[in-house]
């Protein structure tokens, strides 16, 4: 698959750190951001906004507002309810609890909005969106996760505030005994804070209806391919009536992946209006009511021999979801990947995610990454308590290429990962028997260096097994000038696509990187790719770039052989030029020979299409892994708890990279954000559930002086994809935390021990460490929050009121509408049962299909049968059901991910 | 609102115009001037995206009313190349550099870097690098903004310094 083209002449593009296409533009202030857009006859919006965050809308209040010149509407969620939308999750499924794009009778999180405004400024939309006057019934609000597990639900009509779960509660007596038997039993817990993404351009959306049956948005995101789509669905609109535009974007990091309530409103608003309106968030809404996310908290247990072998282990993780997720989710991720690049017999896990009256969950930077974070500050607190090295706990556990092929415990099939050797590869950059004399000597002078690393490897390139997460697309074609131009499905909110796909055409089609032009950022070029998300960009559309510019080279072989004469096998095209092997003298520019390909069509050979174009889609492997071993030096100021990283080492295998410049730009931006996490950043909210952070003075973004240099090492092992590309868009986000926490635990260790980590790591937290008592005030007893506890529920409408005791109107034969809430969102099917004695046979129907199952049983009111699926991969599903009346509800036990609820009517 | 006059030299050109007293200087330029480069990341004066030149010094232009400029020169990031489109060291520096990922807050950190090495004092690395404590990137991690500013001090734009 990777072997080298014959076509090709000497030079190489792929692995040149090139100066990047996206440049010139953004160096001169040419780039074009939403915001840069105006669309004559554009109003602006400004929303009025929830003060409180939970709560009933009394009356509303719109007439000042309506009255200020300039003003042309003020909508409230009554208004918009005439263009009904869906909001979606980023895997295209329905919520559980219904979402509006303003709030509808309630409010459910401070900074909810309620009413737009649209006017002719942006300064007269402000200024109206004050005038309106909004009252509410205050209620208790539901903050925590602590208190979302004993409250009452938050939304309506749900039987608790359970967005999402998986796992099994009890661990199993097989694990338990393992655990039991260990050298060393060790539990282990993280509390990750609240993250504000925080791309330096804020959420924006300029919509406009063109004529009765055309939408066109322009919208800052991280696939306009993604956006028209999740548009079409959320609108019922067919997609080619939706053009999405996003030609640059100030980044994202997960939090744009597709619009939400305040970008449906104004899509919704335009549509009702048919004026173009724009909304571009300020930094103030950005920070108080955008999305956010990493709030959870993750308790690890692992048992270990007394050589410091994992014997087995559990977790148990909870997320805070807020009110309004963009995918309710308990992260099934942090399970799957937790011991990924580890030998560990067993592991079991229990995992939920909150709704509180808090901003909804989104995605960023390696959403799944407490794991990593769990996992290798564990490793470390095991080894000092095994009194072993940390580098030697890894290598006993670690999955090295000699360990290949081989399953892990959560079934992931390994064959080419390289944590192992990653790590070896590290230590010939980093003397480390040098580094224990240099921290002796200088604890002896009061000085406290930490050495910390860690170890991972991360999913990328995933496709074929989620909606969205689908191949991608390149289009090239040689101009009859002899340039090249490109369209991809690929998207760059600061990737350098257009970079790097160049450079993969300009290699495999013998072209000068300069005469190649990737035009992306816009939905009507291109297919559809979900853009950046997961880490794929580079390997999948890579791998599709790569093979379209090999099969555009043969065409243009089979046209140059014909017209000189000669063999195909002996026509190369090097930079630009078609040469024939052996006879310098037949080499003729490819414009040449675009020129005929286009424009003489009695000089092809017969058969020949005209014109020089190609597209391959490219279905790579369904996932790609990337490994990687970091390290960090610090240095702890014992008087101030103040850290200082001193040095970092980055040793990763991203397979084949393109662009060196662009591979470790991604990398050192992960590594930034994770400084911040570990040091730095953190949402807080109050008691009332007010986001706490409003400004970036109080939400502190790390600054050039917080980040050292970074040095690299990479290992460059081929994937199996096209091109041998490995992902490296998160990585940086997902090991550098437990990189830096392991430091900062090991410079402290002549105090005592960490322990249980509660990010940010602040002076104070530190101070707590080396002082021995609760300097930060983390630790002192919580009141338990009783109001929170007995919280009434918002009733949108009075509970049904319950039916008498329930007698069985029929038996468990026939339909049932039952919905299965699986980790990727709840999905809706019919059940239908047939039974003959105690023995049950049926289907379950969806819309994806529909599959019979035979050799159930039925033990009165209990009902158990077996469904073999095939995706997202191959597993058994064991349903347990109950029967009450004409309800259902039960599990579904779903392999080595546990347990999923199910629920279900009567049809 | 009250409406005042203002003149000023902005990216080498005489402009007049009438302006709202609470108009910042960044949106006079945005929305006004057309100088979309200006970028606003937080119009709160931390994260130095809307970064432009005022009579030769670094200037958050959220932070400053249009009616302040009155009189004034101002350069954008769009007056920083020359005519024909080569590009100012500045420029040239963050581009070999691999400086920039999204570019959002590019702007703002090229007019620091201009403002500081335009003048006759001859500008330390040091002293560059600590300016850039008061530019927000999220992106890059900072690191080819660090080779830009040590090519920058050093001299060695063009000749591969910033790489």
């Amino acid at each position: 698959m990777n072997a080298p083209n014959s076509n090709l002449g000497a030079t190489r593009w792929i692995g040149k750190r090139v100066p990047r296409k996206e440049d010139p533009r953004l160096l001169t202030g040419r780039g074009q951001f939403v915001d840069d857009v105006t669309l004559p006859g554009m109003l602006h919006v400004a929303f009025a906004r929830s003060p409180i965050a939970r709560g009933r809308i009394v009356s509303i209040d719109t007439q000042v507002a309506r009255e200020l010149p300039g003003v042309h509407a003020v909508l409230t969620m009554a208004d918009l309810a005439a263009r009904p939308i869906k909001l979606l999750s980023f895997f295209f499924t329905e919520a559980e609890v219904p979402i509006t794009p303003l709030a509808d009778g309630h409010v459910s999180y401070a900074g909810e909005p309620v009413v737009l405004v649209a006017a002719e400024t942006r300064a007269q939309a402000e200024d109206a969106a004050s005038l309106v006057e909004i009252e509410y019934e205050e209620l208790d609000p539901v903050v925590t996760i602590a208190q979302a597990k004993v409250a009452a639900p938050i939304h309506p009509g749900v039987d608790s505030n359970v967005a999402a779960e998986i796992g099994d509660e009890e661990v199993e007596d097989e694990l338990e005994d393992k655990l039991a038997g260990s050298a060393l039993r060790l539990s282990h817990r993280i509390v990750h804070q609240r993250i504000s993404q925080s791309p330096m351009e804020t959420r924006g959306v300029l919509a406009s209806r063109d004529g009765p049956e055309e939408l066109t948005l322009r919208i800052t995101c991280q696939s306009p391919h993604l956006v028209a789509r999740w548009v079409s669905l959320a609108l019922g609109l067919p997609d080619t009536a939706i053009r999405v535009i996003a030609k640059d974007v100030g980044g994202s990091f997960g939090l744009k992946n597709h619009p939400w309530k305040e970008e449906s409103a104004v899509i919704v608003a335009a549509l009702l209006m048919g004026k173009p309106l724009k909304w571009i968030e300020d930094r103030y809404e950005a920070l108080t009511a955008s999305n956010q996310a990493r709030e959870a908290e993750m308790t690890l247990q692992a048992g270990f021999d007394a050589q410091g072998r994992l014997t087995g282990s559990h977790g148990i993780y909870d997320c805070n979801n807020g009110a309004f997720p963009q995918g309710a989710d308990s992260n099934i991720a942090v399970h799957m990947f937790v011991w990924a690049a580890y030998r560990v017999p067993a592991y079991a896990f229990v995992s939920r995610g909150w709704y509180t009256n808090t901003n909804g969950l989104a995605a960023y930077r390696g959403p799944w990454a407490m794991e990593s974070l769990v996992r290798e500050t564990m490793l470390d607190r095991a080894a000092r308590q095994l009194g072993i090295d940390p580098i030697e706990i890894r290598r006993r556990n670690l999955v090295y290429l000699k360990d290949q092929p081989m399953v892990t415990s959560m079934g992931i099939p390994l064959d080419d990962i390289t944590p192992g050797e990653c790590l070896e590869k590290l230590l010939d950059h980093f003397d480390m028997a040098a580094f224990r004399r240099e921290q002796a000597a200088a604890r002896a002078e009061g000085r406290y260096l930490g050495v910390g690393i860690a170890s991972y490897v991360e999913p990328t390139g995933s496709a074929g097994s989620m909606a969205p997460m689908t191949g991608e697309l390149a289009q090239v074609r040689i101009e009859p000038t002899g340039k090249v131009t490109a369209t991809l499905s690929t998207h760059s909110q600061g990737h350098g696509t257009a970079t790097t796909m160049a450079q993969c055409i300009a290699d495999r089609l013998g072209v000068r990187y300069e005469d190649v032009t990737v035009f992306e950022g816009d939905s009507t070029r291109g297919g559809f790719s979900p853009g950046a998300a997961g880490s794929r960009q580079g390997v999948i559309a890579g791998g599709a770039a790569i093979r379209c510019s090999e099969m555009l080279a043969d065409k243009v072989r089979t046209l140059a052989a014909h017209l000189l004469n000669a063999s195909v096998e002996s026509v190369v095209i090097d930079e630009g030029t078609v040469r024939v092997e052996g006879a310098p003298e037949m080499a003729r520019p490819l414009a040449e020979i675009a020129a005929i390909a286009y424009g003489e069509p009695d000089r092809l050979p017969p058969g020949f299409e005209s014109g020089l174009e190609m597209q391959f889609r490219y279905q790579p492997p369904p996932m790609t892994f990337t490994s990687a071993t970091h390290l960090a030096v610090v240095e702890v100021d014992a008087e101030t708890g103040f850290v200082k990283i001193l040095r970092w080492i980055s040793s990763e295998d991203c397979g084949t990279v393109i662009n060196p410049a662009v591979v470790e730009g991604q990398i050192s931006g992960g590594l930034a954000q994770a400084i911040g996490m570990v040091l730095l950043e953190e949402m807080p909210y109050d008691a009332r559930g007010n986001p706490q952070a409003a400004t970036f003075k109080d939400y502190m973004l790390p600054s050039i002086s917080d980040v050292p240099t970074f040095e690299f090492v990479h290992a460059n092992t081929p994937s199996k994809s096209i091109g041998g590309m490995r992902g490296v868009g998160e990585g940086g986000a997902i090991i550098g935390p437990p990189t830096l926490v392991n430091a900062i635990a090991d410079a402290l260790t002549p105090f005592g021990e960490l322990g249980d980590v509660v990010l940010p790591l602040t002076p104070a937290r530190i101070l707590d460490v080396i002082e021995q008592r609760d300097v930060s005030g983390f630790y002192a007893p919580e009141p338990v929050k009783v109001e929170a506890a007995v919280a009434e529920p918002v009733a949108a409408a009075p509970e049904p009121v319950a039916e008498a005791p329930a007698v069985p109107s029929a038996g468990p034969e026939g339909d049932w509408n039952m919905v299965l809430k699986t980790p990727m969102g709840p999905q809706a099917m019919v059940a239908h049962f047939d039974i003959e004695g105690t023995a049950l046979s049926g289907y379950l129907s969806a819309p994806e299909g529909r599959q019979d199952f035979a050799g159930g049983t039925v033990e009165g009111n209990r009902l158990r049968f077996d469904l073999k699926v095939e995706k997202p991969m191959k597993i058994t599903l064991k349903y347990d059901l109950e029967i009450g009346g004409d309800s259902i509800t039960g599990k579904c036990k779903m392999g080595m991910f546990g347990s999923a609820k199910v629920t279900g009517e009567r049809a | 609102m009250s409406e005042h006059a203002i003149a000023l030299t902005l990216n080498g050109q005489r402009r007049d115009a009438v302006v709202e007293a609470r108009t910042s200087l960044a949106d006079y330029l945005r929305l006004d001037a057309g100088c979309t480069g200006v970028h606003l990341g937080c119009e709160h004066g931390v994260c130095g995206a809307c970064t432009v030149m005022v009579d030769g010094r670094a200037v958050r232009s959220c932070l400053m009313l249009a009616v302040q400029a009155d009189g004034s020169t101002v350069t954008t990031v769009e007056g920083l190349a020359a005519p024909d489109g080569t590009f100012h060291p500045v420029q040239q520096a963050m581009r070999e550099a691999h400086g920039l990922q999204c570019g959002f807050c590019t702007p703002g950190v090229l007019m620091t870097f201009a403002a500081l090495t335009g003048g006759e004092a001859k500008a330390s690395e040091d002293s560059l690098v600590s300016a850039m404590s008061g530019h927000i990137c999220r992106c890059t991690g900072y690191q080819g903004i660090r080779r830009a500013a040590k090519a920058l001090a050093e001299g060695t734009v063009g000749a591969g310094g910033a790489e």
